[in-house]
């Protein structure tokens, strides 16, 4: 199914300066999966050593924020938007557990 | 009755340095200092540059009784200038990325301020772009700060701030750290140290990615650049990431009683980095630039001690 990620300003150096990218992906893992699948400098951005998404990294599908509604499990209806958005401390709720 | 004369904007500034001997312990030998900014009556460092360039703009006739005051901002100068606004009785509209704090919003409509919310994804470059096109297009009603590029800004540093802590320090100050948002606090002290005394060092703060959680600071290489920064005044720059600065957030709070904000933590996470290289009797100074209640509901303080 194909998604659509919104890359906001500060990653999209790592993008050909792209601020859409269009993936295919059923759920937000697969998603930003594919997304560091096309562009490998962008995941030590986005994820820690670990493997675990930054905490200050927050994902929206369809402009709700999924850290408490699936995580990376939360699934994307076709034709859906994903946004990642850098939370500044103390604003919009902060991490995604993924 | 000397002692009722003091009005708000004359409490900017000359805030207390105090030593962070817990934090420094693994740093023998040497001092680390750090202003308390956060004292400043609007609650950040960021008063002292509002209050220059405002106080600038009145003085050279930009800002005229009628004018609105408007600028893009991360959340602490728009209090800074809300503030002021308030007092001056001048009218403020902050243009500010939607992903700032709630507290900093509200903390900026409490003093009567107006909010316009920009798109998060455009981050503070966008909520600028779109300050000044609104700016430019009421030149006659609006009065544009433009706090990245106003001399004004690292002026006021240069001023007082590098002049307090050369006189707290008695001369002994060798080290400056400090975090580069708009560079203003940075370029005005760093500067006038260096004219007290060349042989001081000054190091820069940035956070080591473009996608960061330090509000108020910028990623210089992937941003746009502030027309005041003076990038030929740094000795070295010092990358912090994210969850370093979240670490010693907690550690001010919990150790030394600091309850302050992330770019604090920024701050004294590069200068302890940097204590640790340093010889005997090296004298640090840093900045802790605003209080941790404008993060009071971050989820990074909810990591156990």
């Amino acid at each position: 199914m194909s998604v659509t990620i919104q890359i906001p300003s500060a990653l999209r150096a790592f993008t050909e300066r792209k601020s859409e990218i269009a993936v295919e992906a059923k759920t937000v893992g697969e998603a930003i999966t594919a997304l560091t699948n096309l562009y490998p400098d962008i995941r030590p951005h986005l994820f820690e050593e670990e493997g675990k998404l930054r905490s200050f990294i927050n994902v929206y599908v369809a402009g709700k924020n999924v850290r408490n509604a699936g995580g990376v499990e939360a699934a994307i209806p076709d034709g859906e938007t994903l946004t990642l958005v850098p939370a500044i401390a103390g604003g919009a709720p902060l991490g995604v557990r993924l | 009755m000397t002692g009722i004369n003091t009005r708000i904007l004359d409490m900017v500034g000359n805030t207390a340095l105090v030593r962070l001997d817990k934090i420094a312990a693994k740093a023998p030998g040497v001092t680390l200092l750090a202003k308390t900014e956060f004292a400043n009556p609007s609650g950040s460092v960021k008063d002292r540059a509002a209050k220059g360039i405002i106080l600038d703009a009145l003085n050279t006739g930009k800002l005229t009784p009628g004018r609105t005051i408007m600028d893009a901002t991360s959340g602490n100068t728009g209090i800074a200038f809300a503030m002021i606004g308030a007092v001056l009785g001048y009218p403020v509209t902050l243009y500010i990325p939607a992903n700032a704090s709630p507290e900093r919003k509200r903390m900026i409509q409490s003093y009567g301020a107006r909010i316009v919310e920009t798109d998060p994804l455009e981050s503070s470059d966008g909520a600028y772009l779109a300050a000044r096109a609104a700016a430019e297009a009421n030149p006659e009603s609006i009065f544009f700060p433009d706090q990245y590029n106003n001399p004004a800004n690292w002026r006021a540093h240069y001023e007082t701030t590098a002049v307090e802590i050369w006189e707290q320090t008695e001369r002994a100050v060798t080290h400056f750290v400090a975090i580069t948002g708009t560079s203003g606090t940075f370029t005005g002290t760093a500067r006038r140290l260096k004219e007290f005394n060349s042989a001081i060092q000054v190091f820069a703060v940035q956070p080591d990615s473009p996608m960061h959680g330090i509000e108020g600071t910028k990623h210089m290489a992937s941003t746009l650049k502030p027309g005041i920064l003076d990038e030929s005044l740094p000795d070295g720059v010092l990358p912090v990431s994210t969850d370093e600065a979240y670490a010693m957030t907690r550690r001010l709070a919990r150790e030394e009683g600091l309850y302050v904000g992330v770019s604090s933590g920024a701050n004294v996470q590069a200068a302890l980095r940097l204590a640790k290289v340093l010889p005997y009797g090296s004298v640090i100074v840093t900045i802790l630039c605003d209080g941790g209640l404008r993060y009071a509901s971050a989820p990074f303080w909810d990591v156990p001690a």
